[in-house]
């Protein structure tokens, strides 16, 4: 059968099971958008605002749902609009594939309009890339492409296909990637190394089980359960790893981390094994290399062997799919309570309770409303079953300190990158995937402001999304780290805030502003309750602090609680 | 740890933009590549790159693994001097009156080991193949006649120890 590369285009991503993609036309990818319009019944297009919220979408869509996200925008300024949601993508492990059109192949080279060499500018920020010249290349690369996308450690990949490629006929097959010969997703799991590990673990007075997003990536939730109940180890996530496992788990201890919570930080330079599951000892969780751990022994259980030893030196490295390793490693456990040892992380906790906790979350200096206290109350009204997603700043570190989630995938947010503007966009992806969950977008009023566009995405397509900004009126992460090390001085903190309600509502967009703390539980219960999308906003406390902090480059368990 | 000296040893799929993104590693870190050859290897349509680099063992190790992470890269590998056989090439363009007027130009030629590649009316080739320190030295014996151009390939190397490429591919189906 012979058709054109842009249909090829189509009927690739339908073969891949793409029902769903979010993207910006122009010049270069006419073709495709073309070809789009005929296929409209079987693979929906969302039209975005801006390129950067279609990557941001694809990753929700892809966290929330654990497929392959798509993202689609012309050549040019629409190719390098998604760098950054790419970038995203790499650093947090998101598998998305995007495509970009690009000018004829004879003008390659020529800085032709909107010719941009985004192979070049994307290479450092993909798990692969390649421009495609010829029609006939479409139907391999395009499998390529998913199957690198969504195998091993996932991440995004960026094709870019040349306007003569989209127009020129090719015979039309296609058959999906299974193997490159020299691309080994997952490491053969060495079942001796399993064996080292149990027995490491089960020789250890004070062990201590660091968990990140490779428990969800690896569909391993079930598995890491039966490990912590049958071993009693208590357990801490890092930011990405956050609802692997229900908030209210026995033996889940919390958050490590600078803005984490007391008891993981500070133990973690007192377990004597430390054992980490598909996490990558980033910075922001080890704080001081030459001070973290020192006196564990450490395990890691990881996909991608370039992070064993990258920043930890290991004691056993068990490289491999978490979900086989967990499954082997299950058996060779004893049952142990540990019951002495996770007694100091409730006491720890307690501690934290009474000096941060307490007064975040029930304030009573008449100071305003509190972050923490609106975290809270949609956790009582969601009770738990929300997708947070959280865009990045102070409110994220309280969404993700206070956040309760009693299921997987609920928690998205920008980890690595730390990208601003992420959340809008993200949640519209997330509702998009997983249209039966409530899903709730928390956000602070600068990330709000650097992809507000997208709240017409919201409206045009009526995705029942629910947005909450947290305003405080300053970049207040920037301005708390101003107020402990920068003398106060708010540099280009400050913020003269529009209407944001009046701009919502310029959308359709239900909203309600919340000033006072006696309204807040009728407005969150209004706008959970809401069948649509609902703006809501809520004034918070101007000057509030994220703590527990561990100050950058310090040690772990130099944690402030104040 | 200290700075050595490793010769890093990449074998890969011939596509285009990989060593776009194989000089991105070593950019993001500040590594400076000291020398960098790539060519088809014994195995039809892989390629090998010979990277030499001055940094500590850890970082070459963790650089070895970045690259290995880039899907078109079957394998890499890193090597002390002590373990690989390695050399590097140079021509020395010079004027074809030296060779007639200077006699001591005919000794440094036979003394060297070096060889006439080719000879025309105003100038000759000498090509010479051995360690860098080798090539320094020839380089500092044809300056004082005057070098017409100058020009050394990167180092080419092979381990002493095995690598087991080929059986890697064969697993492959």
């Amino acid at each position: 059968m012979k058709i054109s590369g842009a249909e090829a285009v189509i009927r690739c991503l339908l073969a891949e099971g793409v029902d769903l993609l979010y993207g910006y036309p122009g010049g270069a990818i006419m073709p495709v958008y073309d070809e789009l319009y005929k296929f409209q019944d079987q693979l929906h297009h969302v039209l975005v605002r801006h390129e950067q919220g279609a990557t941001h979408a694809a990753q929700g869509y892809a966290r929330a749902t654990g497929k392959v996200g798509v993202a689609i925008a012309t050549s040019g300024p629409g190719a390098t609009n998604l760098i950054t949601g790419i970038a995203d993508a790499q650093i947090d492990s998101t598998p998305m594939v995007c495509i970009t059109g690009q000018v004829g192949k004879h003008l390659l080279g020529s800085d032709a309009f909107q010719e941009t060499d985004i192979i070049g500018i994307s290479t450092p920020v993909t798990k692969w890339n390649y421009q495609v010249t010829e029609a006939s290349e479409i139907p391999e690369i395009i499998a390529k492409a998913f199957y690198i996308a969504r195998s091993g450690r996932p991440g995004p990949v960026l094709i870019d296909i040349t306007k003569n490629a989209q127009f020129d006929q090719l015979e039309f097959s296609y058959e999906k990637c299974t193997g490159i010969r020299s691309y080994t997703p997952v490491p053969k799991l060495k079942l001796d190394k399993v064996a080292e590990a149990a027995a490491l673990i089960n020789s250890a007075k004070k062990p201590f089980i660091v968990f990140g997003q490779g428990i969800i990536l690896g569909k391993a939730e079930a598995e890491f359960k039966a490990l912590l109940e049958k071993s009693g180890i208590p357990a801490a996530w890092t930011i990405l790893g956050l609802s692997a496992l229900p908030t209210d788990h026995p033996l889940n201890v919390g958050m490590l981390g600078m803005h984490g919570n007391y008891g993981p930080n500070l133990l973690t330079n007192e377990c004597d094994v430390l054992i980490a599951f598909g996490m990558r000892f980033d910075d922001r969780v080890t704080g001081n290399l030459n001070t973290y751990a020192k006196q564990a022994k450490v395990i890691h259980f990881e996909i991608d062997p370039a992070e064993i030893d990258k920043n930890v030196k290991t004691e056993i490295a068990v490289l491999g799919d978490v979900k086989e390793a967990l499954t082997a490693l299950l058996p060779l456990i004893e049952a142990k309570s540990h019951d002495l040892w996770h007694n100091k992380f409730k006491e720890l906790k307690e501690i934290e309770y009474d000096s941060v906790i307490k007064e975040e979350l029930n304030p009573t200096n008449n100071k305003g409303i509190s972050m923490g206290e609106t975290i809270e109350m949609i956790n009582k009204h969601s009770k738990g079953d929300a997708i947070i997603v959280s865009d990045v700043g102070q409110h994220q570190m309280f969404a993700c300190r206070y956040a309760k989630f009693n299921s997987t995938k609920s928690n998205i947010t920008s980890g690595g990158l730390g990208t601003m503007g992420f959340a809008l966009p993200a949640a519209i992806g997330a509702k998009m995937g997983k249209p039966d969950r409530e899903v709730v977008a928390i956000i602070g009023d600068g990330g709000f402001q650097m992809n507000i566009q997208e709240l017409g995405t919201i409206f045009q397509t009526k995705v029942p999304v629910k947005i909450v900004i947290l305003n405080n009126e300053f970049l207040g992460m920037v301005r708390q780290w101003q107020e402990l090390f920068f003398d106060n001085r708010y540099a280009s903190t400050k913020m003269i805030n529009p209407n944001f309600v009046a701009i919502a509502e310029g959308y359709y967009i239900k909203s309600k502003k919340v000033t006072q703390r006696e309204d807040l539980d009728a407005a969150v219960a209004e706008m959970l309750a809401s069948k649509d999308s609902y703006f809501l906003e809520v004034m918070v406390e101007k000057e509030n602090n994220v703590f527990p902090m561990i100050p950058t480059g310090a040690c772990v368990s130099e944690i402030r609680l104040s | 740890m200290e700075n050595r000296t490793f010769t890093i040893s990449v074998y890969s799929e011939n596509n285009v933009g990989l060593l776009n993104r194989i000089s991105g590693i070593f950019l993001k870190r500040h590594i400076n590549i000291l020398s960098l050859n790539v060519s088809e290897s014994e195995i039809e349509s892989v390629s090998r790159f010979i990277i030499v680099v001055e940094t500590t063992e850890k970082w070459v190790k963790n650089i070895v693994g970045q690259i290995e992470k880039q899907i078109e890269v079957i394998k890499a590998f890193y090597h002390t001097d002590e373990e690989t056989i390695y050399l590097e090439n140079a021509l020395f363009k010079i004027a074809s009156s030296l060779l007639f007027d200077e006699k001591q130009i005919q000794n440094i030629i036979k003394d060297s080991q070096s060889t006439i590649v080719t000879v025309s009316r105003d100038f000759f080739v000498i090509s010479k193949s051995g360690r860098r320190s080798e090539i320094e030295d020839l380089y500092t014996k044809f300056k004082p006649y005057g070098i017409m151009q100058f020009v050394r390939s990167g180092r080419i190397s092979v381990s002493k120890e095995k690598m087991e490429i080929s059986t890697m591919l064969e697993t492959f189906k």
